[in-house]
């Protein structure tokens, strides 16, 4: 008898459901979910970068104009951003421990740490625009660098925006037990991807343009 | 593994990241090139999808399901460096 049968069979007369064979990711469904979107969104990424460094590569005159105040600034947000990735690992851990409170607590450390990385970005961003950098222009060299530049950093602060959203509703709907630690798990997979999408941005974009 | 002890990891980890953004940092004004700005990346990205992300942790089927994939996408990019190459000399066509 097939397997098929003796499935049917089972059904028919009312017996226990058919042993199913194991589960190939053992993950949940939403967490799966969440780790095929960050593929994608690296691969977006990807090719924003790559388009970043065929466009680098062709201009015979990319400017090389990061000063030491703004290379200090990069340092700065990037230690921010990396260290709400651990803030955002603990609350993690506390939520899966049971820990409500120190889940949530840490949760909104994270946020605020991440909306303080987005402040020192627009303050960046405000004093190239101011010194003439647009999406076509720049004063200092190739026109393109401008829209690479605000283009993929506009890109990165775009989904820090909205991991800070998510974040606010996930932490909201812990609290309150709509929920669960799981949620807290997968969110916190898209904020390590955009800390990760960081470590690729930086040396990229700023540190191949320091002024010597 | 105690909690405690994971979170001893989580914070090696951590100051693991930091150091090599410094290394970056130091690489960009003694030695810059695309290349060894790109491995410290990918060593932090390793350090962040394993022990951040708890990919080490989960099973090896979804590490494969995952990992090969895009690394052959994000590698099958690097189709467009003849083209970047020839727009330098506004050749015709690659050399």
């Amino acid at each position: 008898m097939s397997e098929a049968n003796m499935t049917l069979g089972h059904a028919a007369v009312g017996h226990s459901a058919p042993p199913m064979e194991a589960r190939p990711f053992a993950v949940p469904s939403k967490k799966l979910v969440m780790w095929l979107f960050i593929i994608s969104d690296a691969c977006t990424f990807g090719a924003m970068l790559y388009a970043y460094g065929y466009i680098r590569n062709a201009a015979p005159d990319w400017p090389h104009h990061f000063e030491s105040s703004s290379i200090i600034n990069v340092a700065l947000m990037t230690f921010v951003l990396v260290t709400s990735s651990l803030t955002m690992l603990i609350a993690t851990r506390n939520a899966k421990s049971g820990d409500k409170a120190g889940a949530l607590r840490f949760t909104w450390i994270t946020i605020v740490l991440g909306l303080v990385f987005a402040a020192l970005h627009l303050r960046e961003w405000s004093s190239m625009i101011n010194a003439g950098v647009g999406l076509t222009s720049n004063p200092w060299g190739a026109p393109l660098f401008g829209g690479t530049f605000f283009g993929i950093t506009g890109l990165h602060l775009v989904h820090v925006f909205s991991g800070a959203i998510a974040l606010t509703v996930v932490g909201l709907g812990y609290k309150r037990g709509r929920y669960n630690a799981d949620d807290i798990e997968i969110w916190s997979l898209y904020w390590h991807f955009v800390d990760l999408v960081w470590m690729f941005v930086v040396p990229m974009v700023y540190l191949l343009n320091v002024a010597q | 593994m105690t909690a405690e002890g994971s979170l001893k990891n989580d914070l090696m980890i951590y100051v693991g990241i930091l150091v090599l953004a410094g290394v970056q940092i130091f690489l960009a004004y003694h030695s810059p090139g695309v290349l060894r700005m790109l491995a410290v990346a990918a060593v932090q990205a390793v350090l962040a999808v394993m022990y951040f992300m708890h990919l080490k942790d989960e099973k090896s089927t979804l590490r494969l399901a995952l990992v090969p994939a895009t690394i052959f996408v994000l590698v099958m990019m690097n189709m467009v460096w003849a083209d970047s190459y020839r727009l330098i000399h506004m050749r015709p066509f690659p050399k």
